[in-house]
């Protein structure tokens, strides 16, 4: 199962859906997008993690990576996750403390200032 | 002797490869269903690091996957050839599991990216039973699951180990 990525937006907010595999071999396509978007002046992003299967510390590093671009431009990461296998990695790693996690990709964009 | 080796060259279309045979093998041992998420990752963590080491110091050389199932344990070694390497990166984190967040210092201190030796502080915090072995020529990450009979009843997961014969 490889990455599948997509991307959608409302008004000044982004929604990235995310499937399959974030691991070191994907991870760098996520990389690209996210830094596509900021370059693209798309400053808020909602990370939709529903349909991942596999997440690794890689996977972990760029999203770490995204949240400080888009904090450079006053912007701000928000995941949607429900997947225990998934918020796992966050809570040993304690990135639950750094990244918004929501329940549902409306409840994500509603969150954004 | 191990039950399968798994010998892939050092890149990262590979690892994957690496976690679905461990998975599988894990599966077939009688490792817990629920545990094999954490074999999946564990795995995947030791092989993602293995390759970058041998990436670093021998592209040529192939990374080592030690696969053991048997005398109620299932046993993954994950073996680079990467010489030369800090021993930082080799040794597990004194912080293992618990507080990665203060260890990593908030996220101020990251430089847009998650430090090295996170591979092994998420192995750390997944894995009760594992042991990094660093020489000269390399190290070796040790992951040993137990494997519990599949009698009903029985209490399952880490819980139940050491605790009981």
């Amino acid at each position: 199962m490889d990455l599948s990525l997509a991307s959608r937006t409302e008004g000044d907010k982004t929604v990235v859906s995310v499937g399959g595999e974030i691991d070191v071999y994907t991870a760098p396509k996520l990389r690209e997008q996210i830094v596509a978007l900021v370059e693209e002046g798309r400053y808020h992003l909602v990370v939709d993690m529903e349909d991942v299967e596999f997440l690794d510390s890689t996977g972990l590093g760029v999203l770490v990576g995204g949240l400080k671009r888009v904090r450079a431009h006053d912007g701000s990461l928000r995941l949607v996750c429900t997947q225990e296998r998934i918020l796992k990695i966050f809570r040993i790693t304690g990135l639950t403390k750094v990244f918004p996690i929501h329940g549902t990709v409306a409840e994500a964009v509603a969150a954004i200032d | 002797m191990p039950t399968v080796e798994l010998r892939f060259t050092a890149l990262p279309a590979h690892v994957r490869t690496a976690r679905l045979v461990a998975v599988s093998l894990a599966r077939r041992a009688g490792v817990d269903e629920e545990v094999l998420d954490e074999v999946r990752l564990a795995v995947g963590e030791a092989a993602t690091r293995a390759v970058g080491r041998h990436q670093e110091t021998c592209p040529d050389e192939p990374v080592l996957v030690r696969l053991t199932d048997g005398e109620g344990q299932f046993v993954a070694e994950v073996v680079d050839r990467a010489v030369n390497q800090s021993a930082v990166d080799a040794a597990l984190p004194a912080t293992s599991a618990a507080d990665l967040p203060d260890a990593l210092g908030g996220l101020d201190a990251l430089d847009g990216e998650l430090p090295a030796g996170i591979d092994l502080a998420v192995i750390g915090g997944l894995v009760d039973d594992v042991s990094v072995e660093s020489g000269p020529d390399g190290s070796v990450v040790r992951m040993v699951w137990p494997v519990t009979e599949s009698a009903p009843n029985t209490p399952s997961g880490f819980g139940a180990r050491g605790t009981s014969a």
